[in-house]
């Protein structure tokens, strides 16, 4: 007896080489993908221009921890581990496949390097990485299928559903684990009873399973398994990589290119056009993006690159408070009209008249997003929202289509520098309340110097519920030892909001007028105890002196002894603390203001659920105040909700805005007497040696 | 069609706050900030819609000083297509029927189908746009909160007292005063602004249009104000006092104190 025929010499009926499909099938497949990805980079091609070769190392990090580490997929564990499997599986089981398509050709080809003990351990692993992606595959379709997790669900307003191709695609993978199993399965089961050869696949592996069971097959039976499922194989293996750009497991090929090309930088936004300078944006004929091919290249390649998976969406407080907005379909609609402009089978490009925010998008969708970055966050891919939506409202903004709600606070910023409309005169008055201006002095940067300078922004200078903020910011600084002044009338709004809704112009006009006081102002260092202002100094302007936020202040000086503070004064309260987005999230400070709480002996603090870069916005700060949402709950009483259920009685943050929909909320829920909100500094100041 | 929005540059009540002048005769102006009368960009933006859709242009005309042109500069951001400043150092002083008076030489210059006003003006009287059509002899309807161009003639909507709406055909030309909710106004931004920082704007004066200098401006003015100032509180009326909570808790104490809570 011989060895079993492989499908490089095998005669189909006696007379036909099979080898002609082994060369066949991998040029029309090859030949067909590659059509279909031309197809897939023409919007590329013909979209905005998009920086993304800066930061190289860190960008290998990210592809190193995000995309070959998987470090975000067990966030969510079940669906996280069955991923973490599967890509593992592909990796390994990539180079099994690739082999495979040549032995149709060259039965005795051996990827280089595997002919030794190198290619026995890998033999083994792959066994079991095949196993393990078929059982990955079967608990994945029971969780599709039957389970459901709401997340998957797709709302009627939003289009179909898409478990069928999830499944679809479950299945196909499958195939692919059994028939690779079985052709090697049916070698080993036939060599073994024809020569007595023992080569079994890994023990307790899925070939080796197939090969007991075939042990007593026919020659004949085992002969046709071992041809069919090669080329079973080979179809799937073909027909996969061609149906992959067609839905949502393109990003099986543009996860690398993705996470490769992900945000790096934290908090900023990107500029109107990249390339065209603050300076030039005056001759731009039109701004942000308003049809298809305005988004970046990067952006589409996120709209491939989203796998449906509802993490976005399942994190995201305007989805969960009943916004019109849920990212995940931002990705998903802008790729069907993407399908639909840049059809593969016709090969012509469609163009629409109507704008996105027409079209595929509403307004308020665009609107109801706080950037507040939780899906940003959570997405394994590094799909990117906040500069989309940014974008977008730089569109509307230009086309005129701003809601009436939002238009007053812009022309006050606009006239004032502040969106209530305020005199700036006034804008350091909450210095001149009686009692404060008894015992302290706030210097005006104006007339006075000083190394620190105070950053206080509008809402804490000219809301009377938060200018106890900037009383006691001043107060913290005072005791710190710190010589430090306020910009006065000089000041304007940070602009943190103008910039994120789209309005660059009037942004560009603040920050200037900023950045002019703040320079003249020769201070060395700026403090703020409004997280927005702090993003928008640190992370948007340029050329300033450092920006920290007193709740890294008053850490740094209870730790060198600058600051002390006394004990609880309220032992019966459950303390929890709620990261702002703008200081948590966008800057990732996170440990300051806990460092800060626990340095008062018999607090009690407890942990929200989520918290930390899991924070759920409490409502959307600066124009967010403004606009009125189409929603179901607030956010903010969501957020109430939850830190009631973690069994705190008050709630401490350390943002203005955080404080006035906290508070709101409070009374919205009903817990008014029962709950309360502190911010960080009130929380500090009263508890200061 | 061709359409004239005529338009007033106003001291913003969003974004001041109002004390009398020392002299008691007017506001205190120094720190003002000012802006389009909130009515005019109603007019301007229904201005907008029709030519939108029957094609035409859009004249904006504004009778004030140098800083009145950022007014028609900034409804030239919205979309009107040319601006006219009426100015002249005589023109100082007019009261409403001196400003009827320039705006109807104005409108004599063109070939206007709809002359547009805002229903009043933030600092006014509501009293040009009647007063406009009565001196170019056209038909006028006055809080008009609904159009419909047709051919000649259009349908006008006015909202009756009790919210009952009317619907009222109409000749061309006619004058109509617009009333705020008839649309939402575009926004215009600074970019807008910028984008026509450079197109002319034509100043015209009393020789321009024609108008005898004595019939407008001071000179001219029939009614002139001889008073301004705060009124005393009346009788049962009382102004509380403090920051926002304060006022609110005061507030809560009387309506319970008079059993209203």
């Amino acid at each position: 007896m011989s060895m079993i025929i492989t499908p490089a010499d095998y005669l189909l009926f006696g007379f036909f080489p099979t080898v002609i499909f082994s060369f066949l099938l991998p040029v029309i497949g090859v030949g067909l993908f590659t059509y279909i990805i031309a197809r897939r980079i023409a919007p590329l091609v013909r979209a905005n221009p998009d920086y993304r070769f800066d930061n190289i190392p860190e960008r290998i990090k990210n592809l190193i921890v995000v995309w070959f580490g998987q470090i975000r997929q067990p966030r969510y564990m079940r669906a996280g581990v069955l991923h973490i499997i599967i890509f593992a599986g592909f990796l390994i089981l990539s180079i099994r496949s690739t082999s495979l398509v040549i032995i149709g050709l060259d039965d005795g080809f051996i990827f280089p390097g595997l002919d030794g003990t190198l290619g026995t351990v890998y033999n083994v692993m792959k066994d079991y990485a095949a196993t393990a992606v078929l059982a990955a595959c079967i608990i994945a379709a029971y969780r599709r299928g039957i389970i459901r997790p709401a997340r998957y669900a797709v709302p009627e307003k939003y289009g179909h559903d898409h478990t069928a191709e999830a499944v679809f695609v479950l299945g196909l993978i499958a195939t692919l684990m059994i028939s690779e199993s079985m052709f090697e399965a049916s070698a080993v089961a036939y060599n073994y009873q024809a020569l007595g050869d023992a080569h079994f696949p890994a023990v307790f592996s899925l070939a080796w399973f197939f090969s007991k069971m075939l042990g007593f097959a026919s020659f004949a039976t085992l002969q046709g398994l071992h041809i069919i499922m090669y080329y079973v194989h080979d179809v799937t293996f073909f027909f996969f990589l061609c149906f992959l750009p067609l839905g949502k497991h393109f990003h099986v090929i543009t996860s690398i290119f993705n996470v490769f090309f992900m945000r790096v930088k934290k908090g900023n936004i990107k500029p109107v056009k990249y390339g065209v300078s603050d300076e030039q944006l005056d001759d731009l004929e039109s701004f942000g993006v308003k049809r298809l091919e305005d988004f970046t290249w990067k952006h589409m390649l996120d709209f491939y690159s989203c796998a449906d998976c509802g993490r976005c969406s399942d994190q995201c407080p305007a989805n969960t408070a009943g916004r019109p907005l849920s990212p995940r379909f931002i990705s998903i609609k802008a790729r069907d009209l993407i399908f639909k402009n840049y059809p593969i089978k016709s090969g012509v490009i469609y163009t629409s008249d109507k704008l996105l925010v027409e079209d595929i998008y509403t307004e308020d969708e665009i609107w109801s997003c706080t950037t507040c970055g939780a899906c940003e966050q959570e997405c394994p891919l590094g799909i990117e929202y906040i500069d989309k939506m940014v974008d977008l409202r730089r569109g509307m903004v230009d086309e005129g289509m701003v809601p009436q709600s939002l238009q007053k606070p812009l022309k006050a910023l606009e006239k004032r520098g502040n969106p209530y409309g305020k005199m700036e005169k006034k804008r350091a008055d909450w210095a001149k309340e009686k009692t404060f201006a008894q015992t302290h002095t706030v210097k005006d940067l104006g007339k006075d110097t000083a190394d620190t300078l105070y950053f206080v922004d509008s809402i804490t200078s000219y809301d009377d519920n938060m200018q106890d903020i900037a009383r006691r910011t001043a107060i913290i600084l005072e005791k710190a030892g710190m010589d430090f002044g306020v910009l006065g009338k000089g000041e304007k709004d940070s602009g943190n909001e103008v910039l994120r809704f789209g309005e660059e112009m009037l942004y560009q006009e603040l920050k200037a007028q900023n950045t002019e006081a703040i320079l003249e102002s020769g201070v060395k260092r700026i403090v703020t105890a409004d997280p927005h202002a702090l993003n928008a100094l640190k992370n948007d302007y340029t050329g300033l002196p450092p920006v920290k936020h007193i709740s890294e202040i008053v850490a740094e000086k209870i730790k060198s002894g600058a600051l002390t503070m006394t004990p609880c004064k309220n032992r019966d309260n459950v303390y929890v603390y709620h990261d702002p987005c703008y200081l948590g999230r966008h800057n990732t400070i996170y440990e300051s203001p806990r460092q800060a709480l626990d340095a008062i002996a018999g607090l009690t603090r407890v942990e929200l659920e989520k918290s930390r870069d899991r924070s759920f916005c409490c409502g959307g700060g600066g124009l967010m105040l403004f606009y009125e949402p189409e929603e179901e709950t607030r956010m903010g009483v969501i957020r109430v909700n939850m830190a009631a259920d973690a069994g705190a009685n008050v709630i401490v943050t350390a943002c203005p805005f955080c404080l006035v929909n906290i508070q709101d909320a409070i009374k919205v829920a009903g817990k008014e007497g029962e709950m309360e909100a502190l911010d960080f500094t009130q929380l500090i100041e009263d508890h200061l040696a | 069609m061709e359409i004239l929005v005529c338009v007033k540059r106003v001291p913003d009540t969003a974004e001041n706050e109002f004390e009398l002048n020392a002299e008691g005769n007017d506001l205190d102006r120094d720190d003002l900030v000012y802006s389009v009368n909130e009515w005019d960009n109603y007019a301007v933006e229904e201005a907008i819609r029709i030519v939108d859709n029957l094609g035409g242009s859009i004249t904006v005309v504004t009778v004030g000083d140098d800083e009145a042109e950022e007014v028609l500069r900034r409804e030239m951001a919205m979309g009107a297509n040319n601006g006219v400043l009426l100015s002249d150092d005589a023109f100082e002083g007019s009261d409403g029927r001196g400003i009827a008076t320039l705006l109807k030489a104005e409108v004599e210059t063109g070939n206007y189908d709809l002359i547009l006003t805002g229903a009043q003006a933030d600092e006014g009287a509501g009293q040009v746009g009647g007063m406009l059509a009565a001196m170019l002899d056209y038909p006028y309807a006055s809080l008009v909160n609904k159009i419909e161009p047709g051919e000649g003639k259009i349908k006008v909507g006015r909202e009756i007292e009790g919210g009952n709406q009317e619907m009222n055909e109409i000749e061309l030309p006619c004058v109509l005063s617009i009333q705020t909710g008839i649309n939402e106004p575009r926004y215009v931004g600074i970019r807008g602004i910028r984008k026509v920082a450079g197109v002319e704007i034509p100043v015209k004066g009393a020789g321009d249009l024609g108008v005898d200098a004595g019939s407008v401006g001071e000179a001219g003015a029939k009614t002139k104000r001889v008073d301004y100032f705060v009124p005393d509180p009346g009788d049962g009326a009382e102004m509380l006092d403090g920051d926002t909570d304060e006022i609110i808790e005061k507030l809560i104490e009387k309506l319970k104190a008079k059993g209203g809570l």
